[in-house]
């Protein structure tokens, strides 16, 4: 049996069947199935236990080729449709200058062209099945139970349509399956395709004029992305004569292949949200969370620095390479800053994936083995933390109903098991010993072996992250008025993907030297030859130590309340009624209240990412220009 | 010396040598400010009086965050002297701080959450001068692990000059002295009542206390760190560094946390940054074996049957062909 395929189509098929599912008990029975599939097959697929069998198809490649040219016709007409429709012309444009080039090539140049290995299964892309399969899995779940109380209580004036929601889940994660396996770069190219259409119709869920919006601006950029990419193949075939990916990469004259490389990265940053197209991600939170959790941790966003990544080693070295470095750079260093200004819960949690996502393009463009080492790191540890936080939030936020992390004051008390779960995903977003540090050492390696003068937006970057993260947790802690405990903080479906997101961000910290050895150090030396591990045994060994430390601090708590006298917090001597309100000096009885600081006179976040944009749009210039000279 | 040996030292001897360093602070500054000042073995005095003391707390969770504060930092302190990854010790010593502000807000007292921002605005302000410096020395030294930094036979403040004045700008921020004791202060004139520190009392601010020693020892040792290869210049370069905070300590009005946060950036970029630049344009990196195995692999090693090859790994790429 062909695994790869199989995970390629079972949810897709899945998700055409829950397309025509109006009951919903049935769905969730055909969505837990589906997960459950979905999850086994990509854990066999991970511990080699059956033999792949790539190409084993079950028709030809041949007629695959022309189905696939066929659905690739369909939605770029349905595109130009939904670019007439919304009066969108520069939509229609692009839809029409990549689907012309594609159907020219296919039918053209490209016709007699067969790739000898459509599929292709390596270490990465085996991690990257993983991440798809085990978090988008949990997302699903979560969904289901998350999308009835969207429905039924938290928003009603949104018309259900539950079945398509569901049927893009899972077509999406179907896609992103697709094009982590594909070898051949016109399939990589359709579920690339697919990708961006699911996550237009995705982000305009809800039909609201802000939705809609924020969607067709998703569209436009990540369709100039697929612009790039349709021209990336149709110039590597000019050149090589071949569309095959890991041919690509092993093509013994580099500058061959530097602009084909340089287009795709172009695409992988467009679908990463880099800037300057951030802007596309932080509108996409106009979505429900799931759709949030989903673009940001496991799929789409991950598509582009995939991408990217693979492309590391025909970039290393090059002055493209030095270029797609920076433009990761100036994201991280921008989205850092841009997320202390932010209250949003969600904008936090956005800023910071365009900061994180920059720092593994960075590593992308710096393309040496430690460099790439680290990245593919950043991309585990950050798909399960953010897609933790992520889910959080969207509980909190139907408990709540609001998104403000101002309003999460004394969220220990009226959502413990929430708070915990939220502290753990952010420890693991920034904290040592956590996944990320454990990267960020690496990348901070890297860079100073490769170009030192790009460890200025670091270094300022990452003190940026440490100030938002710590305050937002800080806020959770602090309980100026307790209020009482909400009742029912979780349903099962909410529950089971949160604690096994919680105990996948430590496993991975705690088992990060297995992964390297077994995944990721065989495809750096894959890719590179052999090379020294890039963390020492003696570090892996400190990590260790103090992940065992930071893991003792709960048993602190079995002492809780002992030995201390519990007395009103100090209010200048001023206080009325314990320590939530004082009298103040004209003599009135105030509440107290303390909020965070947001830094706004200092930083303002338009001006951050206008100058951004106008930044990185000028490096990315530059780099394609570099590219063709 | 083995590092197994330095770290004991390090743990027994840190907290005496901090508590004298501390009372020599105090009888310093009360000198400076023509007074007689406390017996040098007052801190001692203090921390015993405070461990008596009863344990008053806000949220009865709070102490706790205060006890890894201080575990941390002796757990930094212990990495850097057993001549761990300088990395990892800024990493670790990033932690400490942040269960220290994390102790500060769970007390959800005004003064000690303002205490706490205005810790972590801090943090904000020293942590890139802290990380350049680490690059800085391994930019000279081509390692990160602090036992090769000290036993690098250069001198490294003559390749690090500017990294060198940084480090002592930040310093000022991490000693928590004038200007920069914005978060808590040891004067008097406080308007946040103490700052982060408000609702602790007792045993948790003798924890505090000791940290605080702890925490100053690994920060001098750092200093001695350029002036490794002429150990007795090291020690007595920071001893003179203690004498010089002290100093500013006493001759400085606070500033305002944005006048710290952006004249510490300002530092950091000129010259923390200026100095990196000058390395990396005027020196740049010898050819080291950690240097070639960076570069592109040739067709030959792709050639190779992949050492790493797995179970997973049986696709080997071949060429396109042309029907």
């Amino acid at each position: 049996m062909n695994l790869v395929l199989a995970l390629i189509l079972v949810p897709f098929v899945i998700g055409s069947a829950l397309l025509c599912l109006r009951v919903d008990s049935l769905r969730i029975i055909l969505a837990v199935g589906a997960v459950l599939a979905v999850c086994c097959l990509s854990v066999i697929l991970a511990m080699g236990l059956v033999s792949i069998g790539l190409n084993d198809l079950p028709v030809s490649a041949h007629s695959i080729n022309l189905g696939m040219l066929a659905i690739e016709i369909a939605m770029s007409l349905y595109l130009i449709y939904v670019g007439v429709r919304a009066k969108h012309p520069l939509i229609a444009v692009l839809v029409l200058a990549q689907a012309g080039l594609m159907v020219w090539f296919e039918l053209g140049p490209g016709a007699h062209t067969a790739a000898a290995q459509n599929l292709f299964v390596d270490q990465f892309s085996v991690i990257m099945a993983l991440i798809n399969g085990l978090v988008g899995g949990g997302i699903c779940l979560y969904a289901l139970g998350y999308m009835r109380e969207y429905h039924e209580k938290a928003h009603r004036e949104v018309p259900d349509r539950r079945p398509l929601f569901f049927a893009l889940l899972f077509v999406f994660m179907g896609a992103m399956f697709g094009l982590i396996f594909a070898n051949n770069l016109t399939w990589l190219f359709l579920f690339w395709e697919i990708t961006t259409l699911c996550s237009f119709l995705l982000i305009g869920y809800t039909q609201t004029a802000e939705a809609k919006r924020n969607a067709l601006r998703a569209l436009v950029m990540n369709l100039s992305g697929g612009l790039a990419f349709a021209l990336a193949i149709v110039w590597l075939h000019r050149k090589t004569g071949n569309i095959e990916l890991q041919a690509m990469l092993h093509s013994p004259d580099k500058a061959l292949v530097l602009l084909p490389a340089a287009l795709l990265c172009f695409a992988g940053i467009t679908k990463s949200a880099q800037l300057p197209f951030s802007s596309w991600l932080l509108g996409a939170m106009v979505a429900p969370t799931p759709v949030s959790a989903l673009l940001h941790s496991s799929t789409m966003v991950k598509a582009g620095v995939f991408l990217v990544l693979r492309m590391a080693p025909i970039v290393t070295g090059t002055k493209v390479g030095l270029l797609v470095a920076l433009v990761g750079a100036v994201t991280f260093a921008v989205g850092s800053f841009a997320a202390i200004t932010a209250n949003d819960a969600k904008r936090v949690l956005a800023w910071s994936t365009v900061a994180n996502l920059g720092l593994i393009v960075l590593c992308g463009g710096i393309g040496t083995a430690e460099a790439i080492w680290a990245g593919v790191l950043l991309i585990i540890f950050h798909a399960v933390a953010k897609c933790l936080l992520f889910l959080c939030v969207g509980v909190i936020e139907h408990k709540l109903h609001s998104r403000d992390i101002e309003s999460m004051s004394g969220l220990i008390v009226t959502m413990p098991r929430v708070c915990v779960l939220m502290q753990i995903g952010m420890a693991g977003m920034f904290l040592a010993p956590f996944g990320m540090l454990i990267s960020k050492w690496a990348v901070l390696k890297a860079v100073v072996d490769a170009s030192p003068v790009l460890s200025i937006f670091i270094v300022f970057g990452s003190a940026a992250t440490l100030f938002f993260w710590v305050k937002w947790m800080g806020k959770l802690l602090e309980v100026v008025t307790p209020h009482p405990r909400i009742e029912k903080e979780l349903d099962l479906g909410e529950s089971i993907a949160l604690h096994s997101l919680a105990v996948a961000t430590f496993l991975a910290c705690l088992l990060f030297p297995l992964i390297s050895t077994h995944f990721i150090l065989p495809y750096v030396v894959g890719v590179y030859g052999p090379t020294a591990a890039v963390m020492s045994q003696g570090n892996i060994t400190i990590m260790i130590i103090m992940m065992a430390l930071v893991m003792l601090f709960p048993v602190t708590f079995l002492n809780y309340g002992r030995g201390v006298r519990v007395t009103d917090a100090y209010l200048g001597g001023a206080n009325v009624r314990g320590s939530t309100h004082f009298r103040s000096s004209a003599d009135s009885v105030q509440d107290v209240a303390i909020g965070n600081y947001y830094l706004r006179d200092i930083l303002s976040e338009p001006w951050l990412a206008r100058w951004g944009a106008i930044g990185s749009a000028a490096l990315l210039t530059a780099m394609l220009v570099v590219a063709i000279l | 010396m083995s590092s197994w040996l330095s770290l004991i030292i390090y743990l027994v001897a840190a907290p005496i040598v901090g508590g004298l360093l501390a009372g020599w602070d105090r009888r310093i500054s009360a000198r400076m400010q023509s007074r007689q000042g406390p017996p040098i073995f007052q801190p001692f005095y203090d921390v015993l009086k405070l461990v008596k003391k009863e344990n008053v707390v806000v949220r009865r969770s709070q102490n706790y965050y205060i006890f890894f504060f201080l575990l941390l930092v002796i757990f930094t302190g212990g990495l850097f002297f057993a001549g761990a990854d300088l990395l990892l010790v800024i990493f670790a010593l990033t932690l400490a701080a942040i269960f220290f502000v994390l102790g500060a807000y769970k007390a959800s007292s005004p003064y000690s959450f303002i205490g706490a921002e205005r810790e972590l605005i801090q943090m904000m302000a020293y942590e890139p001068m802290v990380l350049l410096t680490a690059i800085g020395m391994y930019m000279v030294t081509r390692s990160f692990a602090v036992g090769d930094i000290a036993n690098h036979p250069t001198l490294l403040v003559a390749a690090l000059p500017g990294v060198f004045l940084g480090f002592l700008y930040t310093l000022e921020i991490k000693f928590r002295k004038s200007p920069f004791d914005l978060s808590c202060s040891h004067h008097a004139h406080q308007e946040l009542v103490r700052g982060i520190t408000t609702e602790f009392s007792g045993r948790t601010l003798a924890m505090i206390e000791i940290a605080h020693w702890y925490e100053n020892v690994f920060l001098l040792g750092w200093v001695y760190l350029f002036f490794g290869s002429m150990p007795g210049l090291g020690v007595a370069v920071a001893l003179l560094v203690f004498v010089f905070v002290i100093l500013v300590d006493n001759v400085f009005a606070r500033l305002k946390w944005q006048a710290a946060l952006k004249s510490a950036w300002l530092v950091t970029v000129v010259l923390g940054f200026g100095n990196i630049l000058a390395l990396a344009i005027f020196f740049p990196k010898p050819a080291t074996p950690a240097a070639a195995k960076v570069q592109p692999v040739t067709p030959t090693q792709l050639a190779m049957p992949a050492v790493a090859a797995n179970a997973l790994n049986t696709v080997d790429a071949e060429p396109a062909r042309r029907n």
